[in-house]
């Protein structure tokens, strides 16, 4: 029973989610926003699941003096600071515990949390997205890297939409009469994008949809059961 | 005689064309959240002015054109609710008021995706059968996926480096179906790395998903007869944050180098920045996405990669089981259907003939 009672639950709620698709009356868009509401409750209680996971990982690397425990003690701090000051005196309009600390206020300009997230988290998540660039650049001179006839179309295709997409491109061929304006750079990208380039995408959006319907209908009919841990 | 009833037919004639009319319609075959409008007014009207008038609420202007005839959904609106509607058309020198009003009712089919209904029949229908022909002992041939077969390599080359294997399982929830088809990779995954006793290290963005994750990798060692060596703090919990769960899993490749790393589910801008730093570690890299716009990163940055599809046929894949290797001939199925819509579609439309498009597209209602 305990392990044919999820695969039953998935069947039931799978074959209703379905039905809902295609059946806009009454009861099934109600059951679907109910279920909704589940999964969001669920999700709730397991956040805390996940701040243990997170203590007690950490905690456990401190305790034991392992490599790099350090880190570990700076995430914990930070983790526990913004907990305390979101706690303490809240964020945006929301007061907390003491209110809404206008003393502080009055200092930073704003509420504590508010500050350290500003000032902090909003800074140090943009550095991150910032190594994208590097990365990006990095990346692609391994692909342009002439190896054979793949590659190699691959740099053509690549330097003639990266000098369509900027003004370089216009420059260099703004001087073809307009009878030869499909020729002209930024054109050139243009068709590139929107047809091989789209083709190719939605070649692999119909075929991963394909394989989303083989999925589901895996998992509704109990033949695919890995995701719950065992196969019997 | 004949004179007058000529003339009186032409009066009504005049009159009928003339007539202003303003009417409101539950929408077909819908969820009972929409009303259809359509009015016919002389087209001396300077400026035409529709709104709602509900008795709770003040009046609201829906639309204001100068067409003399035309239509408008209203959408939005709560099932088994009565709406008034008021039609106000501006003359030269005088002005019109019309008034019509309608229920909304949902109904028990969405016709517009009739077409939906069918492909998705069909498909579900070919791999259903495919999988009865399984289960009567057919065999199918499955393709090499490069990717799948890697996984040996990944996992024999970290147990002799003596390195763990770093698993990504995507940055989406659980309600993602491609954070589920990766879970099913991890379970083969983890019990391989259990039978060669190799350490997996796998950190998650989510709660829900943290949970899964801890099952589906203790199960994977109870499989394997090494319960033992199931260490549940290998999976763990990192942060909600996109770039804080990134620059958790960046500490992690550098500091413990794993010898392979696998990306398989949901990726999005921190692909490539997973995928360069693991590529910078040295790692044998294999990834597994559907977002078709984080394919070319993974492409460039590892050594394998699952295009779309493949990622959800892994599971089948890897477990060999003749039933779920049946239903990937269903896919194939469903794959050449569609290449042979594409196709009549394309010589339609040469033909200028669009009911196809619109009969899939769900525009015909």
């Amino acid at each position: 029973m305990k392990s044919s009672a999820p695969l039953i639950f998935a069947f039931i709620v799978g074959i209703i989610v379905l039905l809902s698709e295609f059946i806009p009356h009454s009861p099934f868009n109600e059951i679907v926003s109910t279920l909704e509401g589940w999964f969001m409750i669920i999700s709730g209680f397991a956040i805390l699941l996940g701040q243990i996971s997170l203590i007690r990982m950490n905690t456990h690397k401190i305790v034991h003096k392992l490599d790099n425990w350090q880190y570990h003690l700076a995430g914990l701090i930070s983790f526990g600071l913004m907990l305390a000051l979101g706690l303490l005196w809240g964020m945006q309009e929301t007061p907390g515990i003491l209110g809404d600390a206008t003393g502080i206020q009055a200092w930073l300009g704003q509420k504590p949390f508010d500050y350290l997230f500003e000032n902090a988290y909003l800074p140090l998540s943009a550095t991150l997205f910032s190594l994208l660039a590097f990365f990006i650049a990095s990346a692609a001179y391994r692909a342009f890297i002439i190896r054979g006839l793949e590659s190699n179309l691959l740099m053509i295709t690549a330097i003639i939409v990266i000098i369509g997409r900027t003004s370089i491109g216009t420059m260099l061929t703004g001087w073809l009469p307009e009878s030869l304006h499909f020729w002209h750079f930024p054109n050139l990208a243009d068709f590139i994008m929107e047809f091989p380039n789209t083709a190719a995408q939605r070649a692999i959006l119909i075929s991963a949809g394909l394989g989303i319907v083989g999925s589901s209908l895996r998992i509704i009919l109990g033949i695919e059961r890995s995701y719950l841990g065992g196969d019997k | 005689m004949r004179k007058t009833l000529l003339s009186l037919l032409f009066l009504i004639l005049i009159g009928l064309l003339m007539a202003n009319t303003f009417s409101a319609k539950d929408s077909p075959w819908d969820d009972g959240k929409s009303i259809d409008l359509v009015w016919e007014i002389s087209p001396m009207a300077i400026k035409v002015e529709i709104c709602r008038q509900d008795a709770d609420e003040p009046k609201r202007v829906l639309l204001t054109c100068s067409d003399p005839s035309g239509s408008f959904r209203d959408n939005e609106l709560e099932p088994n609710n009565e709406y008034h509607y008021q039609l106000k058309a501006y003359f030269q020198d005088d002005d019109l008021t019309l008034s019509a009003s309608a229920q909304t009712r949902a109904q028990w089919f969405y016709m517009g995706k009739l077409g939906f209904l069918l492909l998705l029949l069909l498909v579900c229908g070919a791999i259903l059968y495919y999988i009865q022909a399984a289960r009567h002992g057919k065999e199918f041939f499955i393709r090499r996926i490069a990717g799948l077969d890697s996984m040996e390599e990944a996992i024999g080359r970290a147990t002799e480096k003596g390195k763990p294997i770093l698993y990504v399982p995507g940055i989406s929830d659980l309600d993602d179906i491609q954070t589920i088809a990766s879970l099913t990779i991890l379970s083969h995954l983890a019990e391989r790395a259990a039978e060669y006793d190799t350490e997996i290290i796998v950190p998650c963005r989510f709660s829900m998903v943290l949970s899964a994750a801890k099952e589906v990798v203790r199960e994977a060692y109870l499989k394997a007869g090494r319960l033992d060596a199931y260490k549940p703090d290998n999976v763990f919990y990192l942060t909600d944050d996109q770039f804080g769960f990134v620059a958790g899993i960046d500490g992690i490749m550098l500091r413990r180098k794993p010898a392979a790393n696998f990306f398989m589910g949901s990726f999005y801008a921190e692909s490539l920045i997973l995928a360069e730093t693991g590529f910078a570690t040295g790692a044998i890299q294999t990834a597994g996405t559907a977002q078709a716009h984080q394919l070319p990163f993974f492409v460039v940055t590892c050594d394998y990669t699952l295009i779309g599809e493949e990622l959800f046929a892994a599971s089948a894949y890897l477990s060999k089981d003749p039933q779920q290797l049946g239903s990937l001939k269903g896919h194939d199925f469903g794959k050449l259907v569609i290449i042979l819509l594409i196709i009549l579609g394309v010589i339609l439309e040469i033909l200028e003939t669009s009911n196809l498009k619109e009969f899939i597209a769900g525009a015909i209602s």
